[in-house]
């Protein structure tokens, strides 16, 4: 009942188990494979590095993280777009 | 002999792992099977004083392990259940005063008088743990309904796994069930959904195990206790009888009349 009533003023959208359930769920996709935070954080400098090379991207705010579904690991990046880069030229390569 | 050696362990620390182990350990021996429970949490000596037996260490685990002495003069009988008795820790030395290899031999030594052989492991993943799984044929997980012993519970798992103790069950302890009603605590298949194990039985949370482990008794033999029933049911499964979960909805006076009554 309280908990109805709470979430008739719109307190808790969801109940606190399945917030828990959820973060235990993303926790444990890093936990089970051996990708280290600091290779987490080296994928991130150099994602930001090739897609700045063709957009403005909100560095601050990019997002990187591992999900599962039914047994598979995705790798999921959520880059903000500031704006496009107008010069139409692409970046060398460095190759 | 058909005998067995269990390791339970849970990787965080307070999830019950030491009651657990006590009431297993108490649950077979009133149950007619031989059990020795090993206190494996060298350093951090507990499981004495939750069966009572605390008065009565002569020697510890190193004694034996060091070979000053045969398992038996280690050994505390209890007084009360003929089939119980316990190999207690060293409190004065630490995790590496037993290797792995004396460990496994203890644990072949014991499989040889005892039919069930109850290892408690100490928390963590160190040199302890590394101990206490040595000799284990089998694992039992202790988790509490909560993230932090949760995420522990399934690196034990994968450690258990690295280490060829495949297939171990699991106990969820401390479940409380007006709380998974409200949605604010994870339930059983929650859990089992995360953790991919097999159940062996959960424990609601209950006063009575503070009651009786304050006596230096265990909860097990309490007839009129939910969590004693709950122990005798995973006692049952684990000598291979298929018990359905009990109900674990608290009962009001009400449900209780009405049950008395045969109503449901």
């Amino acid at each position: 009942m309280l908990e109805f009533i709470s979430r008739i003023f719109g307190k808790d959208s969801s109940p606190s188990k399945n917030v828990a359930k959820e973060r235990l769920r993303l926790v444990l996709v890093h936990d089970r494979t051996d990708i280290s935070p600091q290779l987490m954080q080296a994928l991130k400098t150099d994602l930001i590095q090739v897609i700045s090379n063709y957009m403005e991207i909100d560095e601050a705010a990019l997002e990187v993280s591992l999900d599962s579904s039914e047994n598979q690991i995705a790798l999921v990046a959520n880059i903000p777009v500031k704006g496009m880069k107008r010069s139409g030229k692409v970046a060398p390569t460095g190759a | 002999m058909m005998s067995e050696v269990i390791v339970v362990t849970s990787g965080k620390g307070g999830v019950g792992k030491t009651t657990t182990t006590a009431n297993l350990g108490t649950g077979l021996a009133a149950a007619g099977h031989k059990a020795v429970l090993v206190d494996a949490d060298i350093g951090l000596r507990n499981l004495d004083v939750v069966l009572g037996l605390e008065n009565r260490i002569v020697y510890d685990i190193t004694n034996v392990t060091d070979k000053q002495i045969p398992y038996r003069k280690a050994i505390i009988k209890d007084k009360r259940y003929e089939n119980l008795f316990l190999l207690p820790a060293a409190q004065t030395k630490d995790k590496t005063a037993v290797s792995p290899d004396q460990m496994k031999e203890l644990c072949d030594d014991l499989r040889q008088e005892f039919e069930y052989v109850i290892i408690d492991c100490p928390a963590g993943i160190e040199q302890g743990f590394k101990n206490a799984i040595a000799g284990a044929d089998r694992a039992i997980v202790v988790t509490t309904p909560e993230v932090s012993a949760v995420r522990d519970a399934d690196r034990i798992i994968g450690l258990l796994e690295a280490n060829e103790l495949r297939d171990p069950k699991l106990i969820v302890n401390r479940l409380r069930y007006n709380m998974v009603k409200a949605g604010d605590m994870m339930s059983i298949d929650d859990i089992l959904d995360i953790l991919a194990v097999e159940l062996l039985g959960v424990v609601p949370e209950d006063e009575m195990v503070v009651i009786t482990t304050n006596r230096g008794e265990t909860v097990v033999q309490d007839d009129k206790s939910r969590s004693g029933q709950a122990y005798r049911n995973i006692v049952r499964r684990m000598n291979g009888e298929q018990v359905p979960l009990m109900d674990l909805q608290e009962g009001g006076i009400l449900k209780k009349l009405r049950k008395f009554m045969g109503m449901k």
